[in-house]
This record gives structure tokens, sequence and C-alpha cells, in this order.
């Protein structure tokens, strides 16, 4: 079908992934300008932020790790890299690190604009210890307070009330830190206005996610779903967030009625683990859409959040479900968890195999993978590859290998399906 | 009718030609070189000249290996992964575990009773225990690679290879050449050290016999000794057993012309998303 230039036959399609493209943009163009307006600027980490905490004290809110999977898409992240190797950074030190290392030694000019100082670093998670000596190392960089949140890592089905408890009682430290920092008191009703505005995103994100589950799937959980999480990541708590899960809804309800899918025609279906290779992201994606893949859940997008499990805000308990909230993000996870919540996925998403996207520079996250591995091929019979490249840095993206395993692996699960057929 | 593979390897690119029973009738070899589409049609060029027969005689090619989309008169492509198990499960049958050591790669396959690829493994980003390590030895030896696995047989007292990397490999021979250790117990020192590291790939497949021992490396006697030991059990090798990657095409191709199921490969490029 030929359309005239610039009419699309559908009226919401890309919506989604344009609406998210315009907020970001506005939101890195009041952080630049976050100087003028005296705002006060806070950096938080993804996993478990606590973003409504700063918003209700006025704060702006910026994510480092953000900003280098922005140069990693935008493909600005090699020479910010290689700046921070040339201070002395190690090669096996997690890209966004040293990508966020490079912005600074260029005074933040980043390509989404310039980028504020902070007033306040808040390390949110520590179940990373590479990430705990980045904060420490922009503490000394930019000589402003930083706050270290110690989250205890979560290993069973239930978190131990003494853990909730230390959680919380951190947080109480931190609104007394952010009083005095902003010279705000605070206003607990705002909080749980806020919260209110999380919880109907968080809601809505669910729905979109739980859209996979249809055979064959209108949305990509994995490779549409990391532009969809960035609402769920960084703008909860307003209206405009929710706002955009409405959008993204339409989005897929179009593509429901319309019978379109991420690919021309869904053959495999997979969960995926693992970030995507930021520079080579469409690239890796093509690597699978060839095969007619795609990802009907994924554990990336739920870093910012297991709302799929149930999670929510609650207005009416702030601090205590900020605090919940901070332990029950997906990095923060045992692996045992993790590994079950991947089964549960292969199971109600109904997919084939699992694909996981090893991190070479992120042992943290990365240790273990080899694990899920070996378990889910030999206990659980789930087909599973594991490729291995880099969130960051380009330099550990070597197509022709990836090409080799990923066509290998989907040669022998179509295999698979066409011999079973055959038996029936 | 007549049906080719040709597997482009990084070193070395193989070509073979079965007739309708599944018979090996033509087959060739060489070094692959800088010119990936020429050394394909070389390769093919001889093994139909082997087996008597012109191009047209051949009525389904697959290519396979690292230049598998290289192969310009191919008709499909199928990974090397999928080829070798393919290949060596038509030489033997009981075939429950591969290992395929090439130029570049070395890889670990699992197969199921029923002939499918149940796992694989790869190394990664590192040509260590690869065809390389073994080139860079017979190298700074001034071997050739055809005369160091016998060598390596004749060792009394072997000595350990701590290293892995086949950069650095060079410089600790270097050193144990320059203390004045024999050259055969250095040898049986580099190819017990392959042997251990390519266990450990094959371990993560999990090892089931029968093992069949694949690729350019199964050629070398003091290979195929020191796994054995290693593993404490025969592994099987063929004569064929450098050629089990394009065999396994040209099974594949054969498989394909006659319409049975076999995984049908995506083309290189496709057209994404509609409306995306």
């Amino acid at each position: 079908m030929i359309q005239p230039p610039g009419e699309s036959p559908f009226k919401y399609q890309d919506a989604g992934k344009n609406l998210q493209r315009k907020m970001m943009g506005q939101e890195y163009d009041a952080l630049a300008h976050a100087k003028e307006t005296k705002t006060p600027v806070a950096y938080l980490f993804i996993s478990g932020n606590i973003q409504e905490l700063f918003r209700a004290f006025g704060f702006l809110v910026l994510y480092p790790e953000i900003n280098a999977l922005q140069c990693g898409i935008k493909k600005a992240a090699g020479p910010l890299i290689l700046k921070a190797e040339d201070k002395g950074y190690s090669s096996d030190v997690c890209g966004y690190v040293k990508n966020d290392i490079g912005l600074v030694i260029q005074n933040n000019k980043s390509p989404m604009g310039n980028l504020p100082r902070p007033d306040l670093l808040v390390c949110n998670f520590s179940g990373c210890n590479t990430y705990i000596k980045w904060f420490e190392a922009l503490s000394e960089f930019y000589d402003v307070p930083l706050v270290m949140l110690d989250v205890p890592y979560v290993r069973d089905a239930a978190v131990p009330k003494e853990d909730l408890d230390y959680t919380v009682s951190q947080l109480h430290d931190l609104v007394a830190t952010c009083e005095k920092i902003t010279g705000k008191a605070f206003d607990k009703a705002e909080l749980s206005r806020i919260l209110e505005l999380s919880r109907k995103a968080e809601d809505r994100w669910c729905e979109v996610l739980e859209e996979a589950a249809n055979v064959p799937s209108p949305i990509d959980a994995y490779f549409e779903a990391v532009f969809f999480m960035a609402g769920i990541n960084i703008f909860r708590g307003t209206k405009e967030c929710v706002d955009y899960y409405d959008a993204v809804l339409r989005e897929i309800a179009e593509r429901k009625e319309r019978g379109i899918g991420p690919v021309e025609k869904e053959r495999f279906r997979v969960v995926m683990e693992g970030p995507p290779p930021w520079p080579h992201f469409r690239a890796f994606w093509e690597l699978f859409k060839r095969w007619g893949v795609v990802a009907t859940a994924a554990t990336y997008p739920k870093v910012g959040g297991l709302f799929d499990t149930g999670l929510r805000h609650d207005p009416s308990r702030p601090i205590e479900s900020l605090a919940e909230y901070s332990l029950q993000c997906y990095t923060n996870w045992s692996l045992d968890k993790r590994a079950k919540l991947i089964e549960d996925y292969v199971k109600h998403f109904k997919a084939d195999a699992v694909v996981i996207h090893s991190v070479k520079s992120c042992r943290s996250f990365s240790v273990g993978q080899g694990d899920f591995r070996d378990k889910f091929v030999r206990e659980k019979n789930i087909p599973t590859l594991l490729v291995e490249s880099d969130l960051a840095d380009p330099r550990y993206f070597q197509e022709a290998q990836l090409r080799n395993r990923i066509d290998a692996f989907f040669e022998a699960l179509e295999h698979r399906k066409l011999t079973a057929k055959g038996g029936a | 009718m007549y049906y080719a593979g040709v597997d482009v390897g990084s070193t070395t690119t193989k070509a073979a030609i079965l007739d309708d029973g599944k018979t090996l009738v033509g087959k060739s070899l060489g070094p692959t070189g800088a010119n990936v589409v020429r050394a394909a049609r070389n390769f093919f060029a001889e093994a139909l000249k082997e087996a008597g027969l012109e191009e047209h005689d051949v009525g389904y090619v697959v290519g396979t290996g690292y230049g598998r989309y290289k192969v310009p008169f191919g008709n499909a492509q199928v990974t090397e992964i999928s080829c070798h198990a393919r290949g060596a499960i038509s030489v033997f049958p009981g075939t429950r575990t591969i290992l395929d050591i090439g130029g570049q790669d070395t890889k670990a396959i699992r197969i199921s009773a029923e002939g499918e690829i149940v796992d694989f493994s790869m190394n990664d980003k590192c040509a260590a225990g690869t065809g390389r390590f073994l080139d860079a030895a017979a190298n700074v030896m001034g071997l050739t690679i055809d005369e160091i696995g016998p060598v390596s047989l004749t060792s009394k007292a072997p000595l350990r290879i701590t290293n892995v990397c086949t950069v650095f490999v060079e410089q600790e021979i270097m050193s144990h050449l320059s203390k004045g250790r024999k050259t055969e117990d250095i040898l049986r020192g580099v190819h017990s050290a392959i042997a251990a590291r390519s266990l450990a790939l094959m371990r993560r497949v999990g090892v089931d016999p029968e093992i069949t021992f694949t690729g350019g490396v199964s050629r070398n006697p003091g290979m195929v000794t020191a796994l054995e030991e290693r593993l404490g059990q025969k592994i099987n090798v063929s004569p064929l057993s450098q050629y089990l990657g394009c065999i396994g095409a040209a099974i594949f191709a054969l498989e394909r012309a006659q319409g049975a199921p076999s995984p049908r490969a995506p083309p290189g490029e496709l057209p994404m998303l509609r409306g995306h």
C-alpha cells in the first residue's frame, strides 16, 4: 500500500515512541535550565528510585544511567568511554560509569543538551558496588552531599520486617536532608497526591505489558518496552505519565484492531533477560526480527519496579510505600527469585525460549546468568540462548558472532517445532 | 540429481557433493583467504570436478560457515552449528555430544536421541583453544601444523602450559625453549591445555557419549589423544571430520529440495515492522 508522504494509514501508531521522545526532550530542556529556574537537582539511580519524594520537594531528578543510555543510542558512548579510560578507568569498569565520567570530563555537554550539576547525590541502589563507587566519584568531582541509601537485598518471598523498617528509617533521614537543602518543610499530603498519580500510571503500565500475552503479541515487550518504560522509570507521579500510558494503550488497541504487530509474522515468542546493547540497538533487534521473534516478556523493563508482580505505590502509606518499592526492583532480587520470575514469564506469556543478553562490563548483574541458562536448559527444558556484548561499550558488539549464535539457536528451535509437528 | 554444501570457514573453505542416496561423490577444501566469494566458487568447482559433474547437475546448494551469505550460488544458508550436528549424525548416528574445533571457533553441541540440537556453546571474544592456538604454537617451534600432533605424541614427560592466551602462549613456549625443554614435551602440554579448555566448554552443554570430534583440528592425532585422556573415553573421529559441516549442509540441501521439513533461515535482510 503506497501512502502519500506524511500520511499514515494508522491514527495512533508510533504515538508511544514519539510522545516518549517529546517528554524526554522536555525533561532534558528543564534540566538544562535548572540553574536559571533555581530548581534544585538530585541525581538518582533508576533501580528502586524514589523520585516521588524528590518531586514533592520540587527537585528535578537527573539519572546518570539514562544519560549513558541516551549517549549509547545516539552513538556517542564510544568517545566518552575512551575519555574515562584515558583518566585511568579500566577497560573492565562498567560502560555506563565510564560514559558518565566522560561526560563529567567534558563539562556535562551531552548530546541531550547541557546537564546541570547536582545539588544532592542519592545512591539509592546498593545492589551494585560499582554504582556506589560511581556516586562516590561524582561526589568528589562535584563536591556535593552524597546520601547512601543502604537497601537490603531481597532473598526470600517476603521482605523481613526489620529490612523494611531499616529502609523506612533511612528515608526519614533523607526527608530531613531534603528539607535542609531546599529550605522547604516536608508536605506529606503533596507526596500522597504524587503517589496517587504513580499508582495510576503503574496500573496502565501493567495493562501494556499484559497485552503481550496475546498470540500473536501486538507489542514487543523488550525492544519496544524499553521505550515505553521511560514513563515508569522517569515520569512517575505526573499526570503526563498517566496520559502517556493511555496513549500507548490506544496505540496497542489500534494494532489489535488492524492486526499488526512488531514483526510481519510472529514465529517465535521469547522472554528476554538483560539490557540491550544501546549503541547497536537497531542491529541487535534486526537479528531477532528476521526470525520473526517477538519478546513477550522481559526482565530489564522491570528494573524500575516489578509492578507486574502486584507491587503498587500506596498514597495512604507514603514513606513505607516508597521503601517497599525501592526494595522490590528486579536488580535487588536474588538469583533464585529472578530465575523463578523468568520461568513464570515463560509460562504466562507462552514463550518458546529464553534469550539472555549478558553485559560484559557488568559483573554484578551478569554473574549468575550462565547458571540461569544451565537451569532452564537442563532442569526446565526451556531452550535458552546466552549471548554477550555490552550495554554501553560499542567495542564489545561483534555482529557476525552474535548473528551466528542467534541463527543457530532459532534454526534448532524451528527444527524442534517442525519435527514435533511432523511426529504429531 | 546432486546436492551440495559449501562451508566457508574463517580459515578453510570446504565443499561436498552428495547424490540422491546421500553418498559423498565429491569433496574439496583449501584456504579461505581474503576473497571469500572466490574461495566458495573455487572449492565448489573442485568438488564438482572430483565428482565429474557440472554445476547444472546440482539441484540445491546450502551455504554454511561464517561466509555463508557470501556463497553467491547458494540457494539457502544454514549455520555451521546445525550443519556440523547434521553431518556428525550422518557418520556417527550415536552422537550425543559434538566438539568442533575450527580455525577461530570452538563449539560444543549437545544432540538429543532424536538428533535435535538441545544446546550449544561457543568460545567468545577469544581464540584460545582454537586452531589459531595450535598455529601459534607450531609457528614458534618452526614446525608445520600437520607435524605438531605426531611430534607431541612422542613425549615422555609432558610440560604444563599454563597460558591459555593465543598471543601470550608464544612467550611461554619461547621461555620453555630457552630453558632447553624438549619440543615434544612442550607440544604435548599445548595439546593438553587445549583439551582442558575444550572440556570446560563441553561441560557447559553436558558431556554425554558418544562424543564426535569435528573441524580442522580433529585431523590432529595429538589433539585426539589429549582429548581422550582428559575425557577418559574414546571419541569418534572420521577421516571426513573436517568435511562434516559441508556434508551436513549438503544433507540440508537434499532435504529442502525434496520438500522435507527443515529449518529455513530468513533472507539476509527483511522489510521490518509495518508502520515502523
